[in-house]
Parts: C-alpha cells; structure tokens; sequence
C-alpha cells in the first residue's frame, strides 16, 4: 500500500456465508478471535444489529458520521442501525432485482424477447404468471423446458415488494401478517401448484446443472447472481440471456442480498481498519466493484456515476444492467429486517417446493411453513 | 498397572518378619505412590478424554437446561427441563425419530445380511481373495462426503445416472429426492455401500476362528453347504453379529452426514417436508442453523439416551437368547 506503508493487508476468502457467520458467533461468544474487519451479509446483520452491536465500532457516532450516511441509500445505512442508532457496519455492495430471462427461448416459443416490451407485458406478478401459462401452453418451446426456475424465485423476490417482508418494524417476525408474505405466497403457490416451475432447488446441484441444460427461461435475479449465471453459463453463451425490470417494479422494487463491512471495536488495529472501510465502501470504489464484478453499488452517487448508469452487459445480450438495477435500487423501501429471514424464507421456499414436488395443498404447505418458522425462531 | 509394584507374595514374606514395625501407610496410598510411572503413562489419555469427551459431555447436558443461543452460549436462561418437554412435544422431532428408524432398518438389515453373504463367500478358497477383501474395505475409505455428494449426483431428478437408466429401460423417471420412501431408500443405499464391507471384514475374521473340524462332523453327517452356514456358522459368529449390530445401531442413531449432504443444497430440514430429516440432521438444524444451542443440546442427550435404551435391549435380548440355549 503505498499511501499507508504501515498497513499490510490480510484478507481471508470465504465461500460461503453460513459457515463464516457460525464462526463469527462462536467468536463473538467467546470475545476473541476477530478480525480486524469483519464482513456482515444480510443474513445475519439483523442479528449483529440487535445482538452484537456493542461488539463492534459504531460508525454513526464518528466525526463523519453524516458525511458516510449520505453515501449510502437509506435504507442500507438504516438496515444496519440499531434501535438506538449505532451503526455496525459500512454497506458494500446491495441486491437490487431485475427478471432475467432467456431470449432464445422466449423466442422459440413465441414469445416477445424486447426487455422493454417484456416489462410491460409483466408490470404485475399476475401478468408474470400468464405469460407464464402462455409459455407453458406453447407447442414450440424448448422441450423439457420450465418458465422459470423455481416457485422460491417468485417468492424470494416478491416477499420485499410488500410494505413487510418478514418482520415487523421492531425486527420481530411476523410471517403470519405480513403483506409482503401474503402476496409473494399467492404468485409462488399458483405458480408451483400449475407446474410453471422447474421446481429446482436454488443453489442445489440440480439447479445448478440445469443453468447450461437450459431448463428454465426466466429467473429473478438481484445483481450478484449475474456473475453467477455467467460462470454456470460460460462465456461462449453469451447474448442468450437478457435482463428485464422484475414484475411489480413500477410500484414497489426488491433488494436481496448485499453485505456491510464491520470493525470490531476489540480489534488491535481499529483506527487503521476503521480507515480502510471507509475507503472500500466509498462510491468510487463502489463503481469500480460494479464495473468489474457486477456487484451493484449500495451508495446512490455511485448508482449514478456515468460509468455505472451507463454500464451495459455483453454476456446478457447488451442489456443496460447499470440502469436496470439503478432504477429497481433507487426505488427499494427500507423493509423491516430480523435475525431470522434466512430461516423463514428457507421455511416458505420449502414449501413451495413440496407444493410442486408431491402436490401438497397451497394451505397445508403453508401451515407446514409457518411451522417450521415457529420452530426457527424457537420459542 | 504392575510396573514397580511389590508382587503381593513378596509382602505377605516381608511382614510376619517385623512384627513390631510402625502399621504401614494406607494400602491405597502406598499403591498410589508406588504406581506413579503407570499413572503418569495413562495421563495423557484421561486428560484428553476429559477435555475432549467428558468435559462436552457434562457440558451438553448444562448447557439443555438453558435457553441459548450460539453466539452467547454462557449468557443463557436457566429453564430447566422445557426444553425435554419441549422435545417431546415436538412433531419435528418424532418425524426425526420415525425417519432415524426407519432409515436405520432400511440401511442397517440388508447391510449385515450382505455381509454375512460376502463373509461366507470370501471364506472359500478363490483365486484373488485378498484382492477381494481389499476391493470391499475401499468404500469405508472413502469420505462419507466425497460419497455422498457423488451418490446424490447419481440419484438426481433430472440429470442423474440412476434416472437415466431408469429411462433407457423404459421405466419411469423418479424424484429420488422428494419423495419419502425413495429418499430415505437412497441414503440407505449410501450407508450400506460404505459400511457392508467393513463387517464382511468382520465376521470373515470370526469365520476363520471357528474350528474346521466343526464343518467336518457337519459334512459326516450330511449337512449341505447352507446348512452348514445355517448351524455351524451362524452360531459360532453370535457374539460378532451382536456387535456389529450394536455398533451399526449406534451409527444409525448418529446418521448425519449423508442427510445433510444429500439435499445438495446445505439446506438442514432434510427435504422439502423433512422426508429424510434424521436425529442428527435435527439437532444440526437447531444449533447451527436456527442457533438454539439448548434445544441442540437437548436432542443431543436424547440421542444418547435412545443409544443406550437400543444397546441395553439388544444386551437383554442377547442375554435371553443365551439362556434359553442352555
């Protein structure tokens, strides 16, 4: 580091966030063996929010606290805010969503393959699930072929459209009476209970098989997952993807995912560190994270930078993913979040599963959800 | 134990001849002190075994008293026995117990049937025995993981082996994964791959020791082959089927890995309706992905407890058995 010859930087690379986060609670437990930065993801920030705070450096008590909360968009500085206003953790990169969907399958059967056009034939999850049926009803499109991967994309995306995801605004979870989960549950279940889906389980190696298989032709897709689809793709299928606005944006957008950069207060080298969190998720280097890897900024003024708005992706057949995901992030409302939203959607997209695998009844499998969200949260 | 120890007949010599000597420290402590190097020497062993084993043990059942959570396991609420209560109430955790046995029965009956077969006929003079017996040892080398994940690429949905097989020869493609029965069937089917072997091995080791000369009276009288494995060899290896037994009831109990592995997904609620959820996958799901440490902890100590509630009736059973052949 040139400007800091004094600093040598160590950095871990973890593949998957739960097993990071097991450790990160042990450690927590046991108040030793922390980093000196520590990565947060939405999984479990709600968690460090409301557990942990204490353990690590409040950003919003520094000399420039306000000048780092307007790099951020609110609610990403706000998701990572106690009740009583510390901040534990400086935002990287966010998961605005978008409709990914496969343009020469749309094609084969019949379908428009416009993004713009494709956003007004599904401006509403209903419309989404008739093109769906249409899809489905097609004679010529690709044999073996779903519209789209699974019922959990549906929900996992449509659950923060509502006014409440999981929880209420204190963080509680609240599946039973929320808007988000019963409106996200509608589409998911009628698109399980139809067959519309491949009914594959996200992440699972069938899911993960059936990308180069071609099985599906629309996934919702926050950001993040483009790299993804790309790397299950590879790079010769470029331009059979394309990126549309997710259904339902014009009124409400969806964030999933993103992670926050975090200084444990025990550290050995809290100044040092504290520094170089603010320079990480600074909106220059938030453009260039974008730029480079297509984790889309969770600062506006880097949502905005030309290089970002203007950003088009060749593998997704030249769609304008900078402004894509800049419109759906501006949009997205600061949704309650808790310490259980992993748990709880696991619960609802397993749910949905059973629903297309063994024909359970949409009301049974949500009593099955609610469940085994109860027994998540343990009483 | 012996090492430096006075031989007793030495000390019944040494005392009659000083009658008026001082009374002689305690036995024990004199043992204690004489014995010194064997204790030193067995140390290591008991130190690790209470850092290691004693010590979680106790701490386990501490820690089921409590309302906790993982990233605060000391700062819990004392509540007693809820959580057994809890438990028992729990429909997750009869599913779990109703799939551990019915997993176990599945994988542990036809893997020691198979066993006992291999065993028989690995006894018999064949060209490449110990090639044989080698090839069946491999799977309990390999990794339960690195099996797993391979057996759960084989019994996939839509571009496994087994379904295209099942295809080529005109039958039906199942949904190995969803389903109960064809679950809990594939990861039986796991378990016996990696564990038939083992006890091939086993009771082919306890066939060599049964005498010949009981196969020869047999062969006088006119037993055929199966009725020679039938009434010299099944009772002579008795007390090895009851350990395998045993020991393949305490692995069932355990079952975890293949579970967990075979959801592809990292997922801990074993199938979309808990299908294939098993003891171990339960108690996983409760301290590692729901982070209720206590409640873990408590279906840890249930565990046991069904441990030795199986092994204390096979024992009964055996011990029965064993008197009635008298």
């Amino acid at each position: 580091m040139e400007l800091h010859p004094n600093v040598t930087i160590k950095q871990n690379t973890v593949a998957q966030s739960a097993p990071y986060y097991k450790s990160l609670q042990t450690r927590l437990a046991a108040g030793s063996g922390l980093d000196d930065i520590q990565g947060l993801e939405i999984g479990f920030i709600a968690d460090v929010v409301a557990n942990h705070a204490d353990a690590f450096v409040d950003f919003g008590a520094e000399e420039n606290a306000e000048e780092l909360e307007a790099n951020f968009y609110d609610w990403k500085w706000g998701q990572a805010s106690s009740q009583d206003g510390k901040v534990v953790g400086l935002g990287t990169d966010a998961g605005p969503e978008a409709m990914c969907f496969r343009k020469d399958m749309f094609e084969a059967a019949g379908l428009p393959t416009d993004r713009a056009e494709l956003g007004e034939l599904w401006s509403t999850w209903d419309e989404y699930l008739e093109v769906a049926r249409r899809y489905e009803a097609s004679p010529t499109k690709p044999a073996d072929s779903a519209f789209v991967d699974s019922p959990a994309s549906i929900f996992s995306a449509s659950v923060y459209q509502g006014e409440t995801a999981y929880n209420d605004e204190d963080g509680n979870p609240i599946p039973e009476e929320s808007d988000g989960v019963e409106s996200a549950w509608g589409y998911a279940s009628q698109a399980a209970a139809e067959g519309l889906t491949a009914n594959l389980s996200q992440f699972g190696d069938e899911w993960v098989a059936a990308f180069p298989n071609d099985a599906f032709a629309t996934i919702a897709c926050p950001a993040w997952m483009l790299g993804y689809i790309k790397s299950q793709m590879g790079e010769d299928r470029a331009g059979v993807w394309d990126v549309a606005p997710l259904p339902g944006s014009s009124e409400s957008a969806a964030n999933w995912g993103g992670a926050w950069l975090g200084v444990p207060s025990s550290g050995k080298n809290v100044e040092a560190a504290k520094d170089l969190v603010e320079w990480l998720t600074a909106p220059e280097q938030q453009v260039k994270l974008f730029t480079r890897t297509g984790h889309f900024p969770s600062s506006p003024q880097a949502a905005e930078d030309p290089a970002v708005v203007g950003h088009v992706d060749e593998f997704f057949s030249g769609a304008p993913t900078g402004e894509i995901f800049g419109k759906s992030a501006a949009a997205i409302k600061r949704t309650p979040i808790g310490p259980y939203d992993t748990q709880i959607q696991e619960a609802f997209t397993t749910a949905l599963t059973d629903i297309a695998s063994s024909g359970t009844k949409p009301d049974d499998a949500f009593e099955d959800a609610i469940k085994a969200t109860q027994q998540a949260i343990g009483g | 134990m012996t090492i430096a120890s006075q031989s007793p007949a030495e000390a019944l010599v040494a005392a009659p001849l000083r009658p008026a000597a001082p009374p002689p420290p305690p036995r024990r402590r004199r043992r204690l002190s004489q014995n010194r190097w064997g204790y030193a020497y067995v140390a290591p062993f008991f130190l690790v075994f209470g850092a290691f084993s004693l010590y979680p043990f106790l701490y386990t059942a501490w820690v089921s008293l409590h309302r906790t959570s993982l990233s605060d396991i000391d700062g819990g609420t004392f509540v007693g026995l809820e959580n057994y209560r809890n438990l028992l109430q729990s429909e997750f955790f009869w599913n779990a117990a109703r799939n551990t046995l019915t997993i176990g029965v599945l994988a542990t009956v036809p893997q020691l049937c198979m066993a006992l077969g291999l065993a028989h006929l690995l006894n018999y003079k064949l060209r490449g025995r110990t090639f044989f017996r080698t090839v069946m040892l491999m799977p309990y080398a390999t990794s339960i993981a690195a099996a797993t994940l391979v057996f759960a690429q084989l019994f996939g949905r839509d571009y496994g082996l087994i379904n295209t097989a099942l295809e080529a020869v005109g039958l039906e493609r199942i949904d190995w994964e969803s389903g109960t029965w064809s679950s809990q069937f594939a990861i039986a089917v796991i378990v016996t791959w990696r564990w038939t072997g083992y006890n091939a091995l086993i009771y082919l080791a306890a066939m060599q020791s049964i005498p010949g000369e009981l196969y020869e009276a047999a062969e006088i009288d006119g037993a055929s082959r199966w009725k020679q494995f039938l009434h010299v060899t099944i009772p002579s290896l008795r007390p090895t089927i009851v350990f395998t037994i045993v020991v393949s009831t305490i692995g069932a109990v355990q079952l975890f890995g293949e579970p967990l592995l075979f959801a592809g997904n990292g997922t801990t609620s074993g199938g979309s309706s808990g299908q294939y959820q098993t003891l171990g996958l339960l108690m996983y799901q409760q301290g590692w992905s729901n982070f209720h440490i206590g409640q873990a902890a408590t279906t840890a100590w249930a565990m046991f407890m069904i441990i030795l509630l199986v092994v204390g009736l096979n024992a009964v059973v055996g011990r029965l058995r064993a008197r009635a052949d008298r």
